[in-house]
């Protein structure tokens, strides 16, 4: 069962990425990166994380994305040309991405091939301890992350604000 | 977690039994009061005082021609709909709805999905109900529905972070992101709504923008925009963005009530065992009933706000509101005053 589910996520956020990528219309990649976080959050319940899908969910597809689409559709996009280029170009990089995908296909192959399938989540990740540990044992990184995400809003408001004459 | 697949299915079916008519009722509850509000019959027609008014135009819907524009992008334009009903159907799971039951000596937590993040899955899932404006905006190929989309989707994450905060400090003395938990310490303090009144407050105003009504219903302004991002669907397809909005409203109210006005319980009664779970189920849908009046009430008082106001309102009065509250609690909790 939890086999099923991950294998039918996993191939949910790997086909969509794909679309993200080559579909022409960005509201369509849009949608499709939309399905990816999904599927990822999905694949984090399994992992017993619901805490970290949840926030996926919310603060990814929930909010960013949402101001993503926002700026696709005041932008008005059109949908993309086709790059055109030649067809040995073209054969080029398509044998190119086959050796890479290949090469990387083998070197996973060989590492995991070994290591024996447990389930995929003994425990749940409780929100208690991942409190403890944020606030206690990583306070300090916390916070600068935090200072930090309050820099770059500074700097956007003031790169945004508009200069009176 | 573990219940039984009879027990889940028995529970979604005492919550989809509920979210299921709350869009035929409201409809016929929306017209009636508003007819009350403005000093004019309403529909009165069919059955006892037009009390069968949703079965026909339920009937209506059904048979109307479903019109897809030809210049629509087809895809987007027939998922929209379907994408606005998936959060409205799907938020209620977390949502407690009766003291705990022993069948078989087991004890049974009356809420569809007992998670730990229920109150994140919740905001989770609402959250993805804008995208069913912006893609409806968008794919009817039209422009008033296109920057009814636009509206939509700044409207949606502008009021979302005030929600949100607002809906963090309740959960603050709580210490627990669990419905059920902020259920049972309102049974034992005070409501939430009385000990946090400008997080109730905020909370209220985030829920008429969320849910995309009116004095907030930027979205569909049909003054400016015609129908705003509906503008071009039809029949049934019409009919589903009609039952997710008083279903979100009714998803939304029921989180309301959880949070802020005690849930389920009933102050001074004890509800205990099967009776207490059916009192507690009617004491929940009668304070959904209630917010869902405040929501009538106010679409037929409160004239409708410029955009720029909206705008400025989320930004510059709840946001700041939402984070004072939030502190302010946090501090109280700390001296241990709540």
């Amino acid at each position: 069962m939890e086999t099923a589910v991950f294998a039918l996520f996993a191939f949910l956020a790997l086909g969509s990425a794909l679309v993200v990528v080559v579909h022409r219309n960005p509201i369509y990649s849009l949608m499709s990166l939309v399905l990816t976080l999904f599927s990822v959050a999905v694949l984090f319940v399994l992992l017993g994380a619901p805490f970290i899908a949840a926030l996926q969910v919310l603060i990814y597809a929930g909010a960013i994305l949402v101001l993503f689409l926002f700026v696709v559709m005041l932008l008005n996009l059109q949908r993309e040309e086709s790059p055109g280029g030649q067809a040995a170009q073209r054969w080029a990089a398509v044998l190119g991405a086959g050796l890479f995908g290949g090469m990387l296909a083998t070197l996973f192959w060989r590492t995991y091939r070994e290591v024996d399938t447990a389930p995929l989540s003994e425990r749940l990740v409780s929100l208690h301890a991942l409190a403890r540990a944020l606030f206690e044992e990583m306070l300090l990184p916390f916070e600068i992350v935090g200072l930090l995400l309050l820099v770059a809003v500074v700097a956007a408001t003031v790169l945004a604000r508009r200069v009176e004459p | 977690m573990s219940d039984d697949l009879a027990i889940t299915v028995a529970k979604m079916a005492v919550m989809l039994g509920i979210m299921f008519n709350v869009a035929p009722i409201m409809n016929w509850v929306e017209r009636r009061a508003a007819a009350l509000i403005q000093d004019r019959p309403g529909p009165n027609r069919v059955g006892p005082l037009g009390l069968f008014q949703p079965l026909a135009d339920a009937v209506k819907f059904l048979f109307k021609e479903d019109l897809t524009p030809n210049n629509v992008d087809k895809p987007l334009y027939l998922m929209a709909p379907v994408l606005a009903l998936l959060p409205a159907f799907s938020t209620y799971t977390v949502i407690p709805f009766g003291p705990d039951l022993t069948i078989d000596g087991r004890t049974v937590r009356l809420v569809v999905a007992d998670v730990d993040a229920g109150v994140l899955l919740f905001l989770a899932l609402s959250s993805l109900g804008v995208y069913s404006m912006v893609i409806a905006g968008y794919a009817s190929n039209n422009k008033f529905s296109l920057i009814a989309g636009i509206r939509a989707s700044a409207q949606m994450v502008s009021y979302e972070l005030a929600l949100t905060v607002a809906v963090v400090a309740t959960l603050m003395p709580v210490g627990s992101f669990h419905l059920g938990d902020v259920v049972a310490y309102q049974r034992e303090h005070l409501w939430m709504a009385l000990t946090q009144p400008i997080g109730f407050l905020v909370f209220i105003v985030c829920a008429f923008a969320e849910t995309n009504r009116l004095p907030f219903d930027l979205a569909e302004a049909e003054s400016e925009l015609i129908a705003g991002f509906h503008t071009e669907y039809s029949a049934m397809r019409f009919a589903a963005f009609f039952m997710a909005e008083y279903t979100s409203m009714a998803a939304l109210s029921a989180l309301g009530v959880t949070l802020y006005l005690g849930g389920w319980s009933l102050p001074g009664v004890d509800l205990q065992g099967w009776p207490g779970a059916a009192l507690g189920v009617a004491v929940l849908v009668g304070k959904i009933a209630l917010c869902m009046m405040v929501f009538v009430w106010v679409r037929w008082s409160v004239p409708r706000f410029r955009y720029d106001q909206l705008m400025r309102l989320g930004w510059k009065v709840l946001l700041p509101l939402a984070l004072l509250n939030a502190v302010a609690v946090a501090a109280m909790v700390l001296a241990g005053w709540l």
